[in-house]
């Protein structure tokens, strides 16, 4: 309780002067880490530039907990690159490898299947399409991987694991920034 | 004096630095590797080839592929993800990729290799143009690095025919 109190105190202490620059270092920080997630999104050109592995279907490549990389280029997606896809109506996003492509003579449109490289059938045939989807086309693509980092993103699969913990630091983290006097 | 929390910060801070510093270094050196792969794909028998009931043309082919991949390997290489498509073009489409076999090849010592297989995944066509069709068989690989910057190359191996006719 003491602490608690403690705590009250010095926030009652602070000088009005004080906790508004306080307020704004906090928004330089979140509008800063804004601008470089918006400003990757624009280098890059995918809505996701970094994306943490959630499944194991890529094993022994790639991990749960690690961090992908994506861009999207302006070149057509060809076999063997791994992309990570979003299908409507499902909520995460997968990272697989293409094995098929067919591209259309006129329109250029494609036809793309994938599979992740620790399963045995293919996705369409693993049921990770919407029902009687037999490719993925352009626009389901997010991006395609292009580069790798072990482990890093396994704090993330944590707190997806236990919400509670993300409530926790995010709370010390916000008395950390009130309480600290610089 | 410092606080408990700044130094904490500063260690953390420092470590990370050093780790980012370190995977950039060991990724980068993988630019002076200058691989010299070969392979060698033989065609040796057509199974049997057909038409869907949808309409889809389908071959079932015997392979044998040889590769030396040792090259690729460096001590940042994780592993190298090898596949092997099928690459032709029909009136309807500029280009189809068809992967027909792949294999995870974990270390060096196992880079180099020779298998006799039938095709691992199927070989169907978007359509009914694969009688008499002449198409590329393409060895692809993808060197997954321990960290950083992923690497993909092939070697285009032209001049295969199906056959004329169903069997």
């Amino acid at each position: 309780m003491g602490w608690i109190a403690a705590n009250l105190e010095s926030i009652r202490a602070l000088q009005i002067r004080q906790l508004l620059t306080q307020a704004v270092t906090l928004g330089i920080i979140l509008s800063s880490a804004l601008m470089i997630w918006k400003g990757l999104m624009c280098i890059t050109g995918s809505e996701s530039p970094v994306v943490v592995v959630l499944s194991e279907s890529m094993e022994p490549g790639f991990q749960r907990g690690d961090i992908l990389f994506l861009h999207m280029g302006n070149d057509p997606i060809r076999a063997g690159e791994i992309v990570v896809y979003n299908i409507k109506g499902r909520s995460i996003p997968i990272v697989h490898r293409v094995v098929e492509v067919h591209q259309r003579q006129a329109t250029e449109e494609l036809d793309i299947l994938t599979k992740g490289d620790n399963n045995r059938e293919d996705d369409r045939t693993g049921l990770l399409y919407s029902p009687g989807q037999l490719w993925l086309q352009q626009h389901h693509i997010m991006g395609r991987a292009v580069g790798f980092l072990p482990y890093v993103g396994y704090f993330t699969i944590i707190m997806t694991d236990m919400p509670i913990l993300k409530y926790v630091l995010i709370g010390s983290l916000a008395l950390l920034v009130i309480t600290s006097k610089e | 004096m410092h606080s408990f929390g700044q130094r904490a910060n500063a260690i953390i801070t420092f470590s990370l630095t050093i780790v980012a510093v370190i995977c950039s270094l060991a990724s980068f050196s993988d630019n002076f590797n200058t691989p010299s792969p070969t392979a060698e794909i033989e065609v040796s028998n057509f199974n049997w080839f057909q038409k869907q009931r949808n309409g889809n043309d389908e071959v079932s082919l015997t392979l044998n592929i040889s590769a030396d991949l040792q090259s690729l390997f460096t001590w940042n290489t994780k592993q190298v993800f090898v596949f092997l498509a099928a690459e032709y073009e029909t009136p309807q489409n500029a280009l189809n990729q068809i992967s027909l076999w792949d294999a995870i090849i974990p270390s060096k010592e196992h880079a180099k290799f020779w298998i006799h297989t039938s095709n691992k995944y199927r070989f169907i066509d978007q359509g009914s143009n694969l009688r008499g069709k002449e198409y590329n068989l393409t060895l692809h690989w993808h060197v997954m690095p321990k960290t950083g910057k992923m690497f993909a190359d092939k070697i285009v191996k032209t001049g295969y025919r199906l056959p004329e006719e169903y069997r």
